[in-house]
């Protein structure tokens, strides 16, 4: 016992390695083995009257996601959806977190704060669930709610999707905004206003810009989550279709076109991860 | 900051919108599980307390509640340690390739769930040949991994290590020291690390509908199987309310935490 204490006291990387071994041997193996393992059978064939994997190489798979127009449509749709519920999420969050953090009373915040991340401990499913009530067709609350000014629930389908996604995501976008509002220094916001500049010139000229990578690393998580999403879109989605649902269908028929398409995301993902990374919002993750 | 009246104003009106957008559907489901009409045809025009007592005489749902709580309790137990382990490393050290790793800790959350699902059920169903229990508890793992990781670093960032080498400095081994001066440190970092981990695990559908078993059914896949079933519809209303009110209970716990400090 004392030698090994003895060694890792005189050498720093032993201390490292010994830390790092085995959390970094369960990604390695597991996470990035897999990822990597899902790549190689993307480039494999199918046998299509078994739905069997053959071991060959091909780009076939890659050729028809890429040259299929259908496929195309629903990465363009997909990205609507996912930037569609960012955008609305961080229209609603900034407000709320600015309120939160530099308004409420400090005694309020920790209530407010509370009252924001309860629903994010409510199940996905129950969420998702409440807007499919919400948005039932002839019977559900928003069709009670229209009909009296006579107008018709939008139903299920693209619509009850982002709303349902924007919901679902919200509580992610608000934190990590909130975390960076509340580490705004008071003494910036009162030069800002003793040199003259009125609040909506001090929000957007100091507020905002400081708070960027805190909006960014909400970003990830709401655009990510977005796109990825299938059950959601089934839920609400009616005949509404994501990258997600085409993964899904294809997964146990042939699993090496759903990998090829699963990479989609994955590569939109990196790009968008690879675009913010200097803005240091991967810290405020 | 000085506002005028009307942003302020605007300021307010976001906040209660907001507040109104998160809470009215999950209120509306709470009410749902005492309609008496089964399609919860709104406004309701009865109220009845049976479909509780349907639900909590229900075998399927007792069944998919153990379950998610003992793949959460494991999951979050690997967690625990392989998170603060990583965390330990990264935060406290500089060394090459630093910030790769810890990207690599971050990337089972910024890559979508379906991803990671189908890739480890290929890997799975190859290696050990079926999905098992055990399956679903290794996925939920490496996504658990990195909440505990995330808020051990945090915490491990803003000690820095002046406590510790004063300890050692004063003849207090590495064992000791981390006994009595680095754990009690970060201890409400890993709890509520862990607590997230478990409110994670127990509530994941995407990873688990591709790791989980032959009649391996967790809560959610429950809830999802029996969605679309019209007759079933009460009783998964009165699941979904019972998890709203249920929700309340980490909130409240992390508050007690936080104001302990």
């Amino acid at each position: 016992m004392a030698n090994i204490q003895n060694f890792l006291h005189r050498n720093v990387r032993a201390r490292i390695a010994t830390l790092l071994a085995i959390p970094l041997a369960w990604l390695l193996i597991i996470y990035i083995g897999s990822l990597f393992a899902l790549f190689i059978t993307s480039i494999w064939k199918i046998d299509t009257f078994t739905s069997k994997v053959i071991r060959e190489f091909t780009l076939q798979n890659f050729i028809d996601v890429f040259t299929d127009r259908a496929y195309f449509n629903v990465t363009v749709r997909t990205l609507i959806v996912a930037i569609s519920v960012t955008l609305i999420c961080a229209l609603i969050a900034i407000p709320m977190a600015f309120f939160m953090a530099r308004i409420a009373k400090p005694k309020s915040r920790p209530v407010l704060i509370a009252l924001v991340l309860t629903p994010l401990w409510a199940s996905y499913l129950v969420k998702i669930y409440a807007w499919r009530t919400m948005f039932y067709p002839e019977s559900g609350f928003l069709q009670w709610l229209i009909s009296p000014i006579g107008g018709t629930s939008p139903g299920f389908g693209m619509f009850a999707v982002i709303i349902g996604l924007t919901y679902l995501w919200l509580p992610y976008m608000v934190l990590p905004i909130f975390a960076g509002m509340e580490k705004l220094p008071s003494s910036v916001l009162d030069a800002s206003s003793d040199l003259g500049a009125k609040p909506g010139r001090t929000f957007f000229g100091v507020v905002l810009p400081i708070t960027w990578p805190a909006i960014i690393a909400g970003s990830v998580f709401t655009f990510s989550l977005s796109m990825g999403d299938y059950i959601t879109v089934q839920i609400l989605g009616g005949t509404f279709q994501m990258l997600g649902n085409v993964v899904y269908q294809n997964f146990s028929l042939n699993l090496p076109f759903a990998a090829a398409v699963a990479l989609i995301p994955v590569i939109i993902m990196m790009i968008y991860l690879g675009s913010v990374r200097k803005t240091g919002a991967l810290d405020n993750l | 900051m000085k506002l005028s009246r009307t942003a302020r104003a605007t300021l307010l009106g976001t906040m209660i919108f907001g507040f109104t957008f998160i809470y009215l559907p999950l209120a509306l489901v709470v009410i749902n599980s005492f309609n008496t009409n089964k399609s919860f045809a709104w406004p309701p025009t009865g109220f009845t307390t049976v479909w509780w007592s349907k639900a909590a005489a229900n075998d399927g749902i007792r069944d998919a509640v153990m379950r998610s709580v003992i793949t959460a309790l494991i999951a979050t137990s690997i967690a625990l340690i392989l998170g603060s382990l990583a965390a330990a490393a990264i935060s406290r050290y500089e060394f090459f390739g630093r910030d790769a790793i810890s990207l690599l800790f971050v990337l089972p959350i910024a890559l979508p769930g379906i991803v990671t699902g189908i890739a480890l059920n290929n890997v799975f169903t190859n290696f050990f040949g079926k999905l098992t229990f055990f399956t679903i508890v290794i996925g939920h793992a490496t996504f658990c991994i990195v909440v505990v990781f995330n808020n051990v670093a945090a915490r491990y960032r803003r000690l820095g290590m002046n406590l510790q080498e004063a300890s050692m400095d004063l003849g207090a081994s590495r064992f000791t020291t981390f006994r009595l001066v680095t754990f009690p440190l970060i201890r409400s970092a890993l709890v509520a690390g862990g607590l997230l981990a478990f409110g994670l695990s127990f509530d994941e559908i995407i990873v688990t509908t591709f790791t989980a078993g032959a009649g391996q059914t967790t809560l959610p896949i429950w809830i999802f199987q029996n969605l679309f079933r019209p007759n079933q519809a009460p009783i998964v209303n009165v699941v979904a309310a019972a998890l709203i009110l249920i929700s309340i209970l980490p909130i409240y716990l992390s508050q007690r935490l936080t104001a302990e400090k």
